[in-house]
């Protein structure tokens, strides 16, 4: 079920003939959808589950350094993004970033040898955490500073609209950064020059630990883009099949129409900002709200209520995606860390004159 | 005298403020409820309200922007920015804005204002969290810079920066929150703006720092004095106004210097210092002067990498030895 937010003045009609369920006045229902598709989107939510508890527990064992935001509790709201995104479309997110980066495509072993901070990472072993980074995928990069990726986000729309492709952008970030100048800037600009954009928040409710009416003078955040005639939708985060039509709706729309939109899907983040925080500014009704919306228990007995998943498939499915996290971490665990002879490898890609290569004991002018 | 930490020094200085002054208040992102992405703010939610301790939207231009106009009528607000990295955000209304305002309206108005913030690498932060740009602060006539290395000195220029009619960057560090030091109870101490420090006396050599880099100094001089070397530690305390005169007067005495930074080599502090050097003390250096900075690069997540190109203890150490050794000194 979605809300959605229409610009005043400006909005065109809305055709919705042949386009999935998402302009229903229900929620999807999954007595409509194949029992094979609703397994694979189990498979892989429990993957990111079970990746990022891999990871908080390497992060922990101090395999893992740096800032390390996790996934947990978005599992669905990722997955029904990127179930709308084509191969050819280009993604954007935040720090929070490594269920996308499995989502759109990326191996999970690259993502943890990432994390590990390997060579065979997926951004070398330079990016960590936050850092995600693959062209291959057209995952363009999770990026630590708030707000950072917006403008990039709507700069590569402008490259798609430039050359007249059909690709679309998603740029994700967290309802804190509704806040920042940048977001106000890009919807702004992407609206201005039509572009092929679409903006997803997952809304949360807190940023670090200030909750959204503390920090939005407009909370329903989906409405926020109505100030550029931006028309916006809010969305079930923990609910697949409805993150997976909106997000469809809009994507596609955002390709035949060359024009932004913004998405909102309400989403808990079960555990603290960042692995280290203990999260004691949350009251026990609010972690208890949390756990209680676990999208990947309430999909499960969603599945088995369905007689769609059984006994023995839950246990398969179990088996298979245990295996292949500790097949990540194994890979990690055995890959190389990057000679310290690359450390100048990356500051320049066209390489030039007198560029500094010094160490920090070497003196300025070598004998 | 009381053994504290630096976070626990910078704290209760801030309450102690707060209490002495209803025109200081504080705000920044994350600084009540969450008490602090480092904690520097913890229970002042509680003790003062929030009328004082305003948790901002993650806006730090339209924060720090409003910091300064509180500040055009009086109040004395302390902003927090949750790292050095983000003030970039707001660097606008830091450089144009609160730099200007006393100088481009003719002295009518001035900013009486704190920006607290932390610097800091070794964390593994990555390329966008682990710069150190304080010399961007450094180079602005109209603000002020201090960079304090100790919980002493933190408590007392803390002190300073609030009472003080202009802004200033007040620059902390993530590896220094929990270093601890003698601070006397009771401490009512408010430090000269200004003024660096010979915090070690020595003979042979003059080793320069601030921040972090200043305790790292000292830790070069006690490993050195060991070897039989004399190291003298200045500690720059403030980046602007700079203290020429404390450097200088050091040089002419140890004949040669080494300054460690945590910002890049090129364009860096370090730089200034080594030009002020050559000009104030240039008959008396028997070597030039060597700086030792990160390695020039976006800063990698992998841990190799990134102990690779940062300063340490050790190459600090290789800095100073050389520099001796080309004067014609034992080194030990
Ligand atoms: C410009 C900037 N300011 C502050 C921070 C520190 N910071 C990191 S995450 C975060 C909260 C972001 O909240 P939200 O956008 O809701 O995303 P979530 O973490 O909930 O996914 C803050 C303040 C930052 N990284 N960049």
């Amino acid at each position: 079920m979605a809300d959605t937010a229409k610009p005043k003045g400006g909005g065109t009609a809305r055709s919705t003939g042949g386009r999935r369920r998402s302009r229903k006045d229900t929620a999807p229902n999954i007595a409509d959808e194949q029992p094979k598709t609703l397994l694979d989107y189990y498979r892989q939510m429990l993957l990111i589950r079970r990746f990022e508890e891999r990871t908080a527990q390497a992060y922990t064992q101090a395999r893992i350094g740096g800032y390390c935001h996790l996934n947990l509790g978005e599992e669905a709201t990722i997955v029904g993004l990127m179930t709308a995104l084509q191969e050819r479309d280009y993604l954007f997110t935040n720090y929070r970033e490594h269920g996308y980066a499995i989502g759109k495509g990326i191996s999970p072993r690259s993502v943890m040898a990432e994390l590990y901070g390997r060579s065979t990472g997926v951004s070398k072993g330079w990016g960590g955490s936050m850092h995600m980074f693959d062209t291959q995928t057209r995952m363009l990069g999770g990026y630590g500073i708030v707000g950072g990726q917006l403008p990039l986000a709507t700069g590569a729309a402008l490259a798609i609209s430039y050359r007249g492709g059909d690709e679309v952008v998603m740029c994700q970030m967290g309802d804190g950064t509704t806040n920042i100048g940048a977001f106000h800037e890009s919807l702004n600009i992407a609206a201005l020059w039509n572009l092929p954009i679409v903006f997803v928040v997952v809304n949360n409710f807190t940023g670090m630990g200030t909750t959204v009416e503390k920090s939005s003078a407009e909370p329903e955040l989906y409405k926020r883009g109505s100030s550029y005639r931006m028309e916006g939708v809010r969305v079930d985060g923990q609910d697949v099949l409805a993150v997976r039509d909106a997000a469809t709706d809009l994507v596609e729309r955002a390709r035949a129409e060359q024009k932004p939109f913004l998405l909102e899907a309400i989403s808990y983040r079960m555990k603290g900002h960042s692995v280290v925080d203990p999260a004691k500014y949350r009251t026990a009704e609010q972690a208890e709200e949390a756990k209680a919306n676990d999208p990947v228990l309430a999909f499960e007995r969603q599945l088995e209520e369905a007689g769609i998943l059984t006994e023995e498939i839950k246990q398969e499915i179990a088996d298979s995606v245990r295996d292949e996290v500790t097949d990540a971490a194994d890979f990690a665990e055995n890959s190389p860390h990057p000679e310290v002879s690359t450390l100048f490898d990356y500051t320049y890609a066209t390489p030039v004159p007198n560029e500094s290569r010094r160490m920090p004991a070497d003196p300025v002018f070598a004998e | 005298m009381s053994v504290i930490t630096y976070r626990q020094a910078l704290r209760d200085t801030l309450r102690a403020e707060m209490h002495r002054d209803e025109n200081v208040f504080l705000l920044g992102e994350e600084i009540g409820v969450f008490e602090g992405s480092y904690k520097i703010t913890e229970g002042l939610l509680k003790e003062f309200g929030e009328r004082r301790v305003r948790d901002t939207p993650i806006a730090e231009e339209g924060f720090v922007g409003a910091a300064i106009g509180a500040a055009m009528l009086g109040l004395r607000p302390v902003v927090e920015i949750m790292t050095i990295n983000f003030s970039l955000i707001a660097i606008d209304q830091i450089i144009n804005h609160a730099a200007k305002i006393y100088g481009m309206f003719g002295g009518q108005t001035s900013v009486p204002m704190v920006i607290r913030t932390p610097g800091g690498g070794g964390q593994q932060l990555g390329a966008t969290h682990s710069q150190n740009i304080e010399l961007f602060y450094s180079f602005i006539p109209g603000l002020k810079v201090l960079a304090p290395s100790t919980p002493a000195e933190a408590a007392s220029m803390l002190r300073a920066a609030i009472r003080d009619d202009d802004p200033v960057l007040f620059l902390e560090n993530l590896g220094l929150y929990n270093t601890k030091g003698e601070v006397p109870d009771g401490d009512e101490s408010v430090a000269e703006i200004g003024r660096a420090a010979v915090t070690r006396e020595g003979t042979d050599i003059t080793l320069i720092g601030y921040s972090r880099m200043a305790m790292v100094a000292g830790q070069v001089a006690e490993k050195l004095a060991a070897e039989g070397i004399s190291v003298e530690v200045v500690d720059l305390r403030s980046l602007r106004p700079l203290d020429r005169d404390t450097i200088v007067e050091s040089v002419r005495k140890t004949g040669c210097a080494v300054v460690a930074e945590d910002d890049w080599l090129t364009y860096g502090i370090g730089a200034e210092i080594a030009a002020s050097i050559q000009e104030g003390a240039f008959d008396y250096l028997d070597a030039p002067v060597r700086r030792v900075a990160m390695a020039e690069v976006p800063m990698p997540y992998a841990k190799p990498l990134e102990t690779a190109a940062l300063p340490s203890i050790d190459s600090i150490t290789t800095a100073v030895k050389e520099t001796l050794s080309a004067v014609g000194r034992r080194v030990g």
